[in-house]
């Protein structure tokens, strides 16, 4: 039924996907000195800026976003503006959430605010791309019957999984392992990479899979 | 109202989860075999030998002091003079250092360590008897009961040595009438710095320069006590030290050349002053040994032990002494004190180096016999090892010096080797399990689980079937109990009570299974779909995802060492899933033009748009209040050792250890605002459900008592806090209260619980004075029931009543209007009936168990009031939410997230009243509150001891049957602001709805009851899980035997409370029941 969105999204999945493969091993190689565990805040940048990147440019291509109703200049740098207001308020959601998890609250700011922007640019970010500055939408969207386009549904799959990845990266930090990825933010950033990732894979295969059973409204 | 059958169901489910916990328990915790058999002089020891062993030749010593030092530390015994700013308990005990160094043949310091537990009751056992105390006698503490095994005292005593005693009075209980003289003074009070010191002051000197004495025991206690209540960094520390150095030096003076002086300390303590544990800082003592003649062959060699251990002593004392070492004691000769082997020549000479340690061998080779005749504990491999062992030493030692030439020079230290490997095969043994009954417990604990999570999803079925179902399981239980009772009795002649409570809990649960099962065969296959089936689907819900993290978490040491964060975090990932759920079912936010609606794909919603809006801000603002109350109350937590970097909260220390009497204030300001502020919001909530009009006990309790209650708490904190000696003239005063204040709190806190037990309505009743107002005011509805049963009217009449209060309360506080369809009864609270008297009931409690934890505590304990209602409004703006609930369906039934939600939290408060599962961390200054100078018995300080450590457990417990009654007493408030639905006959009955539907009230009591006791049976499995297959870990004495002790006790002091709030639930009901009976023929007259 919608062969052609789901191959779309697919390849969509794999650019990100392959960004974040890039933003990894470019700096690796560009960087000394480089690694995911030592300088973790770079490689936590460097993704975050892939992966923000290549979705926006790669839904502005594809046209996924809603069609704005007004085409004035200044009515398209009002929505850019409250996105990226919309992104800021985001970061500082995140923060507060993590802290409120049991993050150290002053100590260790810089990164849990970086954990707080890698989760932004996985979850918050998309949605902007998809749904448009609009947190109503939003929150339909995370519904049951709230998905209205193919889109929609693969929103909801990919922002699950980074967000239980994150939660489940918490779980290692306790243990008495004494390994460099036990130290904060870094399992938890990786968890959500490993679910954000995860759930690029999983979005067009689930898609693909209950294509018969799903059902939307029209836009 | 089936008050029995829930009842009855509960009781036995507990006690099925008891015998679970008592078998595994008994199999877990160690016990050692006491030897009833004493040394005695003529004993020979090595059958065949000619001579006996002890007491030949002249003791080396006529005589010993013994000053045991509570609590000494090893640090507090060393001194550093490059020290500049010495910290309060160093460089305090200069004269020990003074004389190790000027005359080191005469004294010596050694590290003394002693096996944990360290508890000083432990550790005189252990130092007398020489042998190795178990994990079980911890228990024992308080009630300290004579020592039977053969030890040192009883052998002096055998000797006619005149031992006097003065100090500690636990020696007292543990010696009872084996003292020559002796002079107890009371220990039990720890805040007490001075009367045991002074009182052995008075006496010690003088005594010394009598001549009616051959021991000398003083134990003093100042130590101990000032690191409990001020711990080791303190002035006062400082003061006690130099005072005790002052006693060494006098005592020191008043040596006779044939006395041996042992200083030792009993046990160190933490960083905070506590003992009890197996830290370094706990285990090591101080033991100084000095006489004035040189008693030290030679200056300090390499060979020179390292660390005393504790055991050591006895064997060491008995030899110097001359007296038989006691029969139990697997210590081993402090060789430093006799002269070696070449150097003891003469017709009357000391034992020597060999000798002593030779008839040490001999002596702990006969106790290793006598004991594996008698238990087969020890591993027969390892037996036949050490006698092997112990027949080469032998036919070495006789070989050589038997035949009187020089021995090998390794003789010794093979010797030596020899004592270790048994010492330490006694102590590897007596850490063994038996792992029959923690099988046997681990079965009957699955089960109990298992039937506990049937019950609470059949819990329909269960109070529906006529006869109550327990008839068989408990008949069952008794039967095979008895069976098997008479069974061992023909086997083996002896019946051990453990098997026969499993073999009943284990048939009983079986046939409740199997009954469960087969009842439930019909239902499935009537309703076609799964009753009860429990797929991976719905495991993997976070509602029991979560729980069972929780769960696993406790296999982990290192989540057990950090459970209070773990907790939280679990905790707060559920409330947040809360929201996320609702919004994903599409309740969170009101549909407004939904296609989808008209479509028929979405049932209308019960509630309009804007009081969805109001309920889900409600929520997301309870949520707030939830998470700020769960991170905030982090700021309470307590510190383990294993934790490195963290500092314990400052407001678990008592106000009386501050310094700053400015902070001291602040703190006690604060105190008693929140103390206030909780008892406040309690009232203010009762006032406005109305309860607080009627005349009853409840609302005599909640107007007077309460605020008295809070009052007697103030005060005593405030007399508590006073500094010591700092108002000399009101010093009568203040002891005054400190006995009478606590123990008026707790008298009020009796009262007001008999109070509401006795008269629970809290309903107030307004009928109308005017004749002519009542034959209208009777609505038709009413009237057309006339003819029905009296039954029927009665539950007709509910609804009645309930539209005719709501009316009133809407109308405001007392009907000043009056209009002609004014209803003839007003009843104030009766919307509430249930949960006005349990609220009340927990607050109470609340306050009284707040007096018995640190002052700073208030804080934490509002916090705990404050995240139950933020829990409670969370589970009924969802409920709402969901809209379908009690209204339309009435069923009335809880879910998992909320029981979660609550036993999660009940967690939570446990760490956050700085509570941990360990033992030094518990707060024995409970047990002083409104006893300041100590108790006579055990049983009342035991109480009051796990009453403190289990309050948030047992506030948690009490209050679960709220969880049943929030959605409908705020649905009231949820459908006022649908003017609609108010208006028209659909009333607001909010708890009476629970009258309409008797059956299904018990049902869901019953299913909540039963689901909270499976979270919580679910943890105590899970931590015997942990010990059980975790047993030889390194960490298991230190955090998992503790945990499942404390997840145990936990457990059952939450089942009893459990147990007690729905009692008082069904309490309710039946009076409720009375008081319509009462009203009938008042209205249809």
């Amino acid at each position: 039924m919608w062969d052609h969105e789901i191959r779309a999204m697919a390849s969509t999945h794999a650019i990100i996907a392959a960004s974040v493969f890039m933003a990894t091993i470019l700096p690796a190689v560009l960087v000394p000195g480089f690694s995911v565990y030592g300088t973790h805040l770079l490689w936590l940048y460097s993704v975050s800026a892939a992966v923000a990147a290549v979705s926006v440019s790669v839904f502005w291509l594809l046209g996924i976003s809603p069609p704005t109703k007004k085409h004035t200049l200044g009515y398209k740098l009002s929505r850019l503006f409250r996105s990226c207001l919309y992104f800021f308020l985001s970061c500082l959601f995140f923060h507060t959430v993590v802290i409120l998890y049991g993050a150290p609250l002053i100590e260790s700011a810089l990164e849990t605010f970086s954990l707080a922007v890698l989760l932004t640019s996985l979850t918050t970010l998309r949605c902007l791309c998809v749904l448009g500055p609009n947190v109503q939408a939003w929150i339909r969207v995370f519904s049951r019957h709230g998905a209205m386009s193919v889109w929609d549904t693969c929103l909801q799959i990919t922002v699950a999984f980074t967000l239980i990845g994150a939660w489940l990266g918490a779980f290692p930090i306790p243990l008495d392992w004494d390994r460099p990825w036990q130290v904060w933010p870094v399992s938890c950033s990786l968890g959500a990479m490993i679910g954000y990732l995860t759930g690029l894979v999983v979005a067009p295969a689930w898609i693909h899979y209950h294509r018969k059973q799903l059902t939307y409204k029209c836009k | 109202m089936k008050g029995l059958t829930v009842l009855s169901l509960l009781l036995w489910l507990c006690a099925a989860y008891f015998v679970g916990i008592y078998l595994f328990v008994g199999g877990f915790l160690l016990v050692r075999l006491e030897v009833n058999r004493t040394s005695a002089c003529e004993d020979v020891l090595q059958p065949g030998a000619e001579s006996a062993d002890f007491c030949r030749g002249p003791p080396r010593f006529r005589r010993v002091v013994v000053l045991i030092i509570d609590a000494l530390k090893i640090d507090f015994a060393r001194f550093d003079p490059t020290k500049t700013a010495p910290r309060p308990y160093e460089n305090k005990l200069p004269v020990l250092e003074e004389t190790v160094s000027a005359r080191p043949a005469q004294g010596r310091l050694y590290p003394f360590r002693a096996d944990p537990p360290t508890t000083t009751m432990q550790r005189i056992k252990g130092f007398t008897t020489g042998s190795l105390p178990t994990f079980v006698d911890v228990g024992n503490n308080f009630a300290s009961s004579a020592i039977l095994e053969d030890n040192l005292i009883h052998q002096l005593g055998q000797m006619g040595k005149r031992v006097v005693f003065m100090g500690d009075d636990t020696w007292e209980n543990l010696f009872p009438k084996k003292f020559y003289r002796s002079l107890p003074f009371p220990s039990f009070n720890v805040k007490d710095l001075h009367t045991v010191d002074n009182g052995i002051l008075q006496h010690l000197y003088s005594t010394m320069m009598g001549d009616d004495w051959d021991v000398l025991l003083a134990h003093f206690l100042g130590v101990d006590h000032c690191g409990h209540r001020f711990g080791p960094d303190h002035p006062a520390m400082a003061d006690k030290l130099t005072q005790m150095d002052g006693v060494i030096r006098s005592v020191m003076e008043r040596l006779q050349d044939d006395t041996l002086l042992v200083v030792m300390g009993d046990h160190g303590m933490t960083d905070t002053g506590d003992h009890g544990g197996d830290s370094q800082k706990e285990t090591d003592a101080a033991l100084f040994l000095y006489s004035p003649s040189a008693i030290f062959p030679g200056p300090p060699t390499e060979d020179e032990p390292d660390v005393v251990p504790q055991t050591d002593l006895v064997p060491t004392l008995a030899l110097l002494l001359g007296t038989p070492i006691p029969f139990s004691s697997v210590g081993q000769v402090l060789l430093p004190l006799f002269p070696p082997h070449e150097q003891t020549q003469g017709a009357v000479r000391p034992l020597s180096q060999l000798e002593a340690l030779w008839i040490n061998t001999k002596q702990v080779n006969r106790f290793l016999d006598t004991y594996s005749s008698l238990s087969s504990d020890i591993p027969p491999e390892r037996l036949s090892e050490l006698k092997a062992s112990f027949s080469l030493l032998s036919s070495d030692y006789l070989g050589s010096v038997g035949a009187g030439r020089p021995p090998s020079p390794r003789l010794a230290s093979s010797l030596q080797a020899y004592l270790t490997s048994v010492r330490d095969t006694c102590r590897a043994t007596w850490a063994r399990f038996n792992p029959a009954k923690m099988a046997a417990g681990l079965a009957v604990l699955t089960f109990a689980c298992l039937a506990c999570f049937v019950m609470s999803e059949l819990s329909a079925v269960l109070t529906e079937e006529k006869r109550a179902g327990l008839k068989g399981p408990v008949a069952a239980a008794l039967t095979v109990g008895v069976a098997v009772a008479a069974a061992q009795l023909v086997a083996r002649g002896y019946v051990e009570a453990a098997w026969c409570l499993a073999a009943g809990a284990f048939a009983s649960e079986a046939l409740f299974l199997w009954r469960a099962w087969r009842l439930n065969r019909p239902a499935v296959s009537k309703n076609g779909a799964k009753a009860w089936k429990l797929s991976a689907r719905r495991l993997l819900a976070p509602s029991l995802a979560v729980p069972l993290l929780r769960c696993a978490s406790l296999l982990s040491d290192s989540y057990v060492i950090y459970e209070g964060r773990v907790v939280t975090f679990l905790l707060l990932s559920l409330a947040l899933y809360v929201p996320v759920r609702l919004n994903w079912d599409g309740h969170l936010v009101p549909l407004t033009s939904d296609p989808l609606k008209s479509a028929g794909l979405l049932p209308s919603p019960a509630l309009s748009p804007a009081a969805v809006r109001k309920e889900s801000s409600s929520l997301i603002g309870c949520l707030g209040v939830l998470v700020l109350c769960a991170c905030v109350s982090l700021s309470f937590h307590g510190c383990r050792e294993e934790q490195g970097g963290c500092s314990p909260s400052p407001f678990l220390s008592p106000l009386s250890r501050l310094q700053d009497s400015q902070l001291k204030n602040l703190y006690y300001i604060l105190s008693v605002g929140s103390l206030g502020v909780s008892a406040y919001l309690l009232r203010l909530w009762l006032c406005h459900y109305g309860n607080l009009n009627s005349s009853g006990g409840t609302a005599f309790a909640a107007r007077w008592v309460l605020p008295l209650l809070c009052v007697c708490a103030g005060l005593h904190w405030a007399v508590g806090a006073a500094p010591e000696g700092g108002f000399r003239k009101l010093a009568e005063l203040i002891r005054v209260a400190q006995l009478a204040l606590p123990r008026a709190a707790f008298a009020l806190l009796g009262l007001g619980l008999a109070l509401i037990w006795a008269d629970p309505l809290t309903v107030f009743l307004k009928t109308r004075a005017a004749a002519s107002a009542r034959s209208p005011a009777l609505p038709p509805r009413y009237r057309a029931s006339t003819g029905i049963s009296p039954q029927a009217e009665l539950h007709h009449l509910i609804p009645q009543i309930y539209q005719r209060m709501r009316r009133s309360l809407e109308d405001g506080e007392l009907g000043g209007g009056e209009e002609d369809g004014r209803p003839a009864v007003e009843a104030y609270g009766l919307g509430t009936v249930y949960s006005a008297p349990l609220l009340l009931h927990c607050g109470l409690l609340g306050v009284g168990l707040l007096l018995l934890h640190p002052e700073g505590l208030a804080l934490a304990f509002l916090l705990l009031l404050l995240e139950m209602a933020a829990l409670l409004h969370i589970h009924a703006a969802a409920a709402n939410l969901r809209a379908s609930p009690a209204a339309s369906t009435g069923v009335f039934s809880v879910g998992w997230t909320p029981v979660a939600l609550w036993s999660l939290a009940a967690s939570q408060f446990f760490h956050s009243t700085g509570h941990l599962p360990t033992f030094p961390s518990i707060q024995w200054g409970a047990a002083f509150v409104g006893f300041p100078d100590g108790h006579s018995g055990t049983f009342l300080p035991a109480c009051l001891v796990s009453l403190n450590t289990f309050a948030s457990n047992i506030l948690f417990a009490v209050g679960c049957p709220l969880l049943l009654f929030w959605p409908l007493v705020r649905e009231v408030r949820g459908s006022r602001g649908v003017k609609g639905h108010g208006e028209e006959g659909e009333d607001v009955v909010m708890e009476m709805r629970l009258r309409e539907k008797p059956h299904q009230f018990s049902a869901a009591l019953l299913q909540l009851s039963t689901r909270y006791l499976f979270i919580l049976g679910a943890q105590v499995f899970s931590s015997v899980c942990a010990a059980a297959i975790l047993r030889r870990h390194l960490m298991v004495w230190k955090v998992f035997a503790p945990k499942l002790l404390f997840e145990a006790s936990g457990f059952v002091v939450s089942c009893c409370f459990l147990l007690i709030g729905v009692t008082l639930v069904l309490r309710v009901d039946v009076a409720v029941g009375r008081w319509f009976k009462k009203l009938i023929p008042d209205a249809s007259r």
